[in-house]
């Protein structure tokens, strides 16, 4: 009977002792590289070492690329993502679009060579299709082409939009878009003058 | 000399023709045929390359004895294929070398024996890794000689040594890396086929594949919009600089792992380089 038990308990034991080989094999993936990336960089600029680091969602997507982690471990720092948003202290998600228009087209910023005290760019146009009239841009990211016109401007949708451009890995952990607002790439107003240029009727992005 | 000429008219043409339509250069970003320098460069000079420049300096570079020790790369330098040959060394590079104990890429491997063999000092060489107009790159030219030896060549890398696998694996796990203000790694742009930034085509790097292969065959490459021959120890640089990162050392452990995998995924491609490009 002991015996029995004993090999009921090693038999189940024995996968989770594999998954966990697993884990450690890919996580020492990840971790020798950071070492290698430690070695092989200097500051420079506004870019310190300390951007080699990684914050939990970064470490979890690397670990497990190409491949998405498990939704086990996903799940968690998604909601602690979206939980990390903050809102308009004003209560109000739209700015200027013709500022948001420059915004989204401006690539420098965070890199060492760009001046830190200038605001940072959201280079929108690097992945997104926006303004039809602009066809220099990329498409890692959708069409945001009549983003407004489409969806409607109701105080829930333009919560939801306001916090997909502040923290993309709320909703899908592994995006490739930026975290605008949790990063701190772009300020309160900022993002509020790219809400305008997704949801102004006199945007060219709903012309 | 001629292609030096080429490049100087080539630049007159772009300012004066920016003169031109300085007003209506907002129109012109939004014109219906994109500017694609490489095309226009090709338009107007056909199919010289500038890189011929500097694969002439870089064989007077590699033949000539220099440095304190006076002797000359062709009589000491082994780039994998034995002292002094160049033929296919570029394609079947990184690799591990016994006497430095290291992978190396052609660039590294390059100082070691300008430092060890000819006596040079590493920091002045380092000074000047990205030419610039008249101050020029002496890794630059003799990178460009030494590959144009590789032309028509398959990629085919040894990895047999133990620190071969090692550096593919790591720079698998370096380009899946993400970190930084914009959660970047090499896989968000170079992770699959098909996208672009902006108007820029984005090969997929991350899998054995044509475009792998394109990508890796024609480098190092004349880069038209900075009038210099690149290497990928630039590329890299450049791309990581992109990522948000600190800057990458020149010669690293992350410059060489990267290029051993994007070499590996770039195997059986016939090299072509140096390339031309935007
Ligand atoms: C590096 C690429 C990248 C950049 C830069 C980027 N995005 Fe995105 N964006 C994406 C991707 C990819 C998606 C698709 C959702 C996903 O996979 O996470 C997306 C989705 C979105 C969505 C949701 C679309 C929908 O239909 O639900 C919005 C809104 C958006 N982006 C706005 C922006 C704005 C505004 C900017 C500039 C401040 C921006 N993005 C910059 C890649 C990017
Ligand atoms: C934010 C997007 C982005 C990231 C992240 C990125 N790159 Fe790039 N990469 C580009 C763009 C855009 C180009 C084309 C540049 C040009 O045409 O001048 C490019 C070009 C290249 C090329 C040359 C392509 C050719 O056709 O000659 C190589 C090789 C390359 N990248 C490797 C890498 C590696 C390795 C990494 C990670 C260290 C990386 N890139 C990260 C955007 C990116």
């Amino acid at each position: 009977m002991r015996t029995l038990t004993r090999l009921v308990i090693l038999l189940s034991a024995l996968p989770l002792a594999a998954a966990a080989a697993a884990q450690t094999h890919k996580n020492d993936r990840n971790a020798e590289a950071f070492a290698a990336l430690k070695a092989s960089f200097a500051a420079h600029g506004q870019a310190g070492m300390d951007r080699l680091d990684q914050d939990k969602t970064q470490a979890l997507c690397s670990t497990y690329a190409p491949h998405a982690p498990p939704a086990k471990l996903a799940s968690p720092l998604q909601t602690a993502n979206r939980d990390s948003v903050k809102y308009p202290a004003d209560g109000k998600y739209l700015g200027d679009w013709k500022r948001g228009q420059a915004i989204a087209e401006e690539g420098k910023g965070k890199q060492y060579s760009d001046d830190p005290s200038k605001p940072s760019g959201g280079n929108c146009y690097a992945c997104h299709q926006l303004d039809k009239q602009q066809i220099a841009y990329g498409t890692i990211g959708p069409s945001l082409y009549h983003y407004g016109k489409n969806r409607g401007r109701s105080e829930a949708m333009l919560k939801l939009t306001w916090s997909m451009v502040y923290d993309m890995k709320g909703y899908s952990l592994c995006s490739a878009m930026p975290r605008f607002g949790s990063k701190g790439i772009l300020t309160e107003q900022q993002l509020k003058d790219v809400m305008a240029l997704l949801f102004d009727p006199d945007s060219p992005v709903n012309k | 000399m001629r292609a030096k000429t080429k490049q100087h008219m080539f630049w007159l043409a772009i300012v004066v023709g920016a003169a031109s339509s300085f007003t209506a250069s907002l129109v012109w970003a939004q014109a219906a045929t994109p500017a694609d320098p490489v095309a226009q460069y090709r338009a107007m000079f056909g199919d010289d390359n500038p890189a011929d420049l500097w694969v002439m300096r870089g064989q007077d570079l590699w033949q000539k004895p220099r440095g304190p020790k006076n002797v000359a790369l062709a009589k000491t330098c082994d780039l994998g294929m034995g002292v002094g040959k160049i033929k296919g060394a570029y394609a079947h590079m990184p690799r591990y070398f016994a006497d430095t104990g290291k992978v190396q890429d052609l660039e590294t491997r390059l100082l070691t024996c300008m430092v060890r063999d000819q006596g040079l000092d590493r920091k002045a060489i380092l000074k000047n890794r990205f030419g610039d107009g008249d101050r020029k790159s002496d890794l630059e030219a003799l990178s460009a000689y030494v590959v144009d030896a590789s032309k028509g060549i398959p990629i085919s890398l040894p990895m047999t040594h133990p620190e071969e696998k090692r550096a593919y694996a790591m720079g698998k796990a370096i380009f899946y890396y993400r970190a930084g203000t914009h959660d970047f790694s090499c896989a968000t742009c170079h992770g699959q086929s098909g996208k672009r930034i902006r108007l820029q085509d984005l090969p997929d790097l991350a899998n054995a594949n044509p475009e792998a292969q394109k990508t890796y065959t024609t480098w190092p490459a004349y880069r038209v919009s900075q009038g210099e021959v690149r290497t990928m120890e630039w590329r890299l640089g450049s791309c990581f600089r992109q990522m948000r990162f600190p800057k990458l050392k020149y010669g690293s452990e992350v410059a060489i792992d990267l290029t051993m995998f994007l070499a590996k995924n770039a195997e059986g491609g016939e090299m072509a380089a140096p390339g031309l490009k935007r």
